[in-house]
């Protein structure tokens, strides 16, 4: 079931020569998919109202168009159902791309996702694989109180088996999903509907972005900053701030937590003897706190201080905007970390 | 009971007319039979002895059902089942010796000892498990047939060709995902047949203490537009001849199907089940409608064997099932590297390996992290 490979251009999107475009994050995951179709048939997407409705969120708007009702599937709402059947389809080596429409919905599709996908290839003893993404949106920040508001990335990457991504901009989006579709073991795709909006140079040329790789997105010598998924942008925000206050700040995108790009962190942290983890899940057994865990391990000598965490609040999501953006691991509570961390506080 | 029986039952499907296949075809179903029975009969022993650990659900009494099913499809129709999977395992081709290695742990098991009595998979043999969670299988059978018909229409361009087997328990059908799966499977047009191995009791509650409308399971399906059919158990010519006819229905109509599918099982739901929610009596009255010596007095009024050859049969099922044992006792335990093999096809994804990235200065690293046997970031 392993995918051909036609010489993929695998590459950091800002290397690639050839025209750059600004478009949404988006229009970067379909265009993803989009080619994703086209070069293998196998490839197909399913989920609640992305065809005729073009997509809840318009991810996969005009596909139905381009691909049909036999590859752009419109579910029920029935997630632990169609989870289900695109597992057992992947396994006899369809390539299936799920959406949902929020991750929060997942959690009723728990015992596929977490007891099939990840634990096939294992339990078979290597006869059946799963080549399968799941995407859609996590996170909160968009007012949608508590049920809708879930970073299962707390809850799932626990689970050994599944692979991680949560891209931060869409020029990550769009390389982090060919490699996820290509890729012959399930992975969960995070996205934000917050960002869905965001626009971002995206090459126009194919680029595939390796799991596992870690991208220095500002270079510092006085803390590392280390974060995935929607909270960079709160971190490059918040360098600029205390750039201004004297501080100095790496800011390292993880981009995938399963697998972890954990030389880039530990070799940064050599150089600025201090680490603070931005992480929008719940503290306790979070990935930030494994993070964080991994770094005192392999940066013992190293750390000036004890890495210092930034997380949402211990509380269900609350709905006032007022309330959720306190919630939040923000730019305030970013830049406190970082000054109490270096002893500027 | 509660619930109200105000439709009548689906009529028992009752074609019990010996088919016309050949006689080897016809030895091999009783043969089959026996296997599984005997391979039971010694699991039962190999786990009071504790060389079978953990679960262990035997299929004694309802090998008609394993055997008159898998019989009546073709080898490229896939099948998935639940946790009492061994008799579905045998049926559908798998070696005794696999079979029982797995149960005991062992590299030569099926899936090199990592899956367990309720994991059965054989890939060559189309069995795609072997699921333990209850219901579970259910929307998974209905994505193997989805895969079989997108493969057929849409990445080779011509004619669904292949039907797909279900199997779930009694029990299982109080489950949502099963409900999830029929209606996936009516909707979409799915070639799919949930085979409700009806025993009886889902663990020790009998049916009509869990379930409504439980003298007839097809109900469940009609809500879904699924075909019925309601087969005796029991009987392995009638399980085939309904089988077969509702399989060619399936696979020519692209459509989904239901069996209610009465029988019982001897044993308890696992080796730890004492079995006191049910009398001696009922049990002895099940057993005395036994599949297997019904279908051998079938074939000896046909003429097909004869005592002599029966006989031949039941020494040869023994032979092959204590060299099971033998082959199981003998196989190495898996050694201890195989613990952190098969967690991922590539656990840094596609582009590692040999198409390692050249772009990334920490390529080096990656790879100095990845020699550690698949224990993420540890050094």
């Amino acid at each position: 079931m392993t995918a051909v490979m036609s010489n993929p251009v695998f590459r950091e999107p800002e290397t690639l020569a050839g025209p750059v475009r600004e478009i949404e994050f988006r229009d970067a995951i379909r265009e993803a998919m989009s080619e994703e179709m086209r070069r293998d048939k196998r490839v197909f997407l399913l989920g609640e109202e992305v065809a005729q409705y073009d997509g809840a969120y318009k991810v996969s708007k005009g596909m139905l168009a381009e691909f049909g009702e036999r590859r752009i599937i419109d579910t029920p709402i029935s997630e632990s159902g169609f989870a289900g059947m695109a597992i057992g389809a992947a396994s006899m080596g369809l390539r299936p791309i799920v959406e949902f429409m929020s991750w929060s919905f997942s959690l009723v599709a728990a015992d596929p996702i977490l007891n099939n996908a990840p634990k096939m290839l294992y339990m078979s003893g290597g006869q059946l694989g799963c080549p399968i993404v799941f995407r859609g949106n996590d996170g909160a920040g968009g007012q949608l109180g508590s049920t809708h508001s879930w970073c299962v990335e707390g809850l799932y990457s626990n689970v050994p088996g599944v692979k991680i991504v949560i891209p931060s901009c869409p020029a990550d989006a769009k390389g982090l999903m060919k490699t996820a579709i290509r890729d012959d073991d399930p992975v969960f795709f995070l996205e934000s509907e917050r960002m869905l909006g965001n626009k971002g140079h995206v090459p126009e040329g194919e680029y595939l972005i390796p799991f596992g790789h870690a991208a220095v997105r500002r270079k510092g010598k006085d803390v590392t900053l280390c974060s995935w998924g929607r909270p960079v942008n709160f971190c490059l925000e918040a360098a600029e701030i205390l750039a201004k206050e004297g501080i100095d700040v790496e800011v390292i995108d993880l981009r995938t937590i399963r697998p972890l790009d954990l030389p880039t962190v530990v070799r940064s942290v050599k150089k600025t003897n201090c680490a603070v983890v931005v992480d929008q899940s719940w503290s306790f057994a979070s990935p930030g706190g494994e993070l964080a865990a991994l770094i005192h391990r392999h940066c013992f000598d190293d750390l000036d201080n004890f890495v210092h965490r930034v997380h949402t609040d211990d509380v269900p999501t609350p709905y006032s905007s007022k309330l959720e953006q306190e919630y939040l691991p923000n730019v305030r509570k970013i830049c406190e970390a970082v000054r109490a961390a270096t002893y500027r506080a | 009971m509660s619930s109200a029986q105000a439709s009548p039952a689906t009529p028992i499907a009752g074609n019990r007319k010996l088919p016309s296949l050949p006689q080897a075809t016809l030895t091999k179903w009783l043969r089959d039979m026996h296997l599984i029975r005997e391979f039971e009969v010694r699991c039962m022993q190999s786990y009071q002895e504790k060389k079978i650990g953990g679960f262990c659900h035997v299929y004694i009494g309802q090998e008609a059902v394993a055997v008159g099913c898998t019989q009546a499809v073709r080898p490229e129709d896939p099948i998935v089942t639940a946790y009492r999977d061994h008799g579905h395992a045998l049926a559908r081709g798998m070696t005794s010796r696999a079979c029982m290695a797995e149960m005991y742990g062992k590299v030569g098991g099926c899936a090199k000892g990592k899956g367990g009595s309720m994991h059965m998979f054989d890939r060559p043999n189309n069995l795609y498990g072997g699921h333990g969670i209850v219901g579970a299988q259910t929307p998974l059978g209905t994505g193997l047939a989805f895969a079989t018909k997108y493969e057929d229409e849409v990445v080779h361009g011509g004619k669904n060709r292949r039907v797909t087997l279900c199997f779930l328990g009694d029990g299982a059908v109080n489950q949502g995902a099963f409900y999830e799966a029929m209606n996936l499977a009516g909707l979409f047009d799915i070639p799919v047949i949930f085979i409700v191995e009806n025993n009886g009791y889902s663990m020790g509650t009998a049916i009509h203490r869990g379930t409504t409308m439980s003298h007839d399971l097809c109900i469940k399906g009609r809500a879904h537009g699924l075909k019925e059919a309601t087969i005796d158990g029991m009987d392995v010519v009638a399980v085939y001849n309904e089988m077969h006819a509702l399989a060619e229905w399936c696979r020519a109509n692209s459509r989904p199907a239901i069996v209610d599918m009465k029988c019982y099982r001897y044993k308890g739901h696992s080796m730890s089940d004492p079995r006191k929610y049910r009398t001696r009596e009922e049990e002895e009255r099940h057993e005395s409608n036994d599949p297997i010596g019904k279908f051998e007095r079938v074939l000896l009024d046909h003429g097909v064997v004869d005592d002599a050859a029966i006989k031949s049969i039941m020494a040869s099922c023994r032979e092959e099932v204590r060299d099971s044992i033998q082959f199981s006792n003998e196989s190495p335990e898996p050694p201890l590297s195989d613990l952190y093999t098969d967690v991922f096809v590539e656990p840094w994804g596609p582009f590692t390996g040999s198409s390692q990235p050249e772009f990334t200065g920490g390529a080096a690293n990656v790879c100095s992290f990845r020699a550690t046997d698949g224990k993420e970031g540890l050094v």
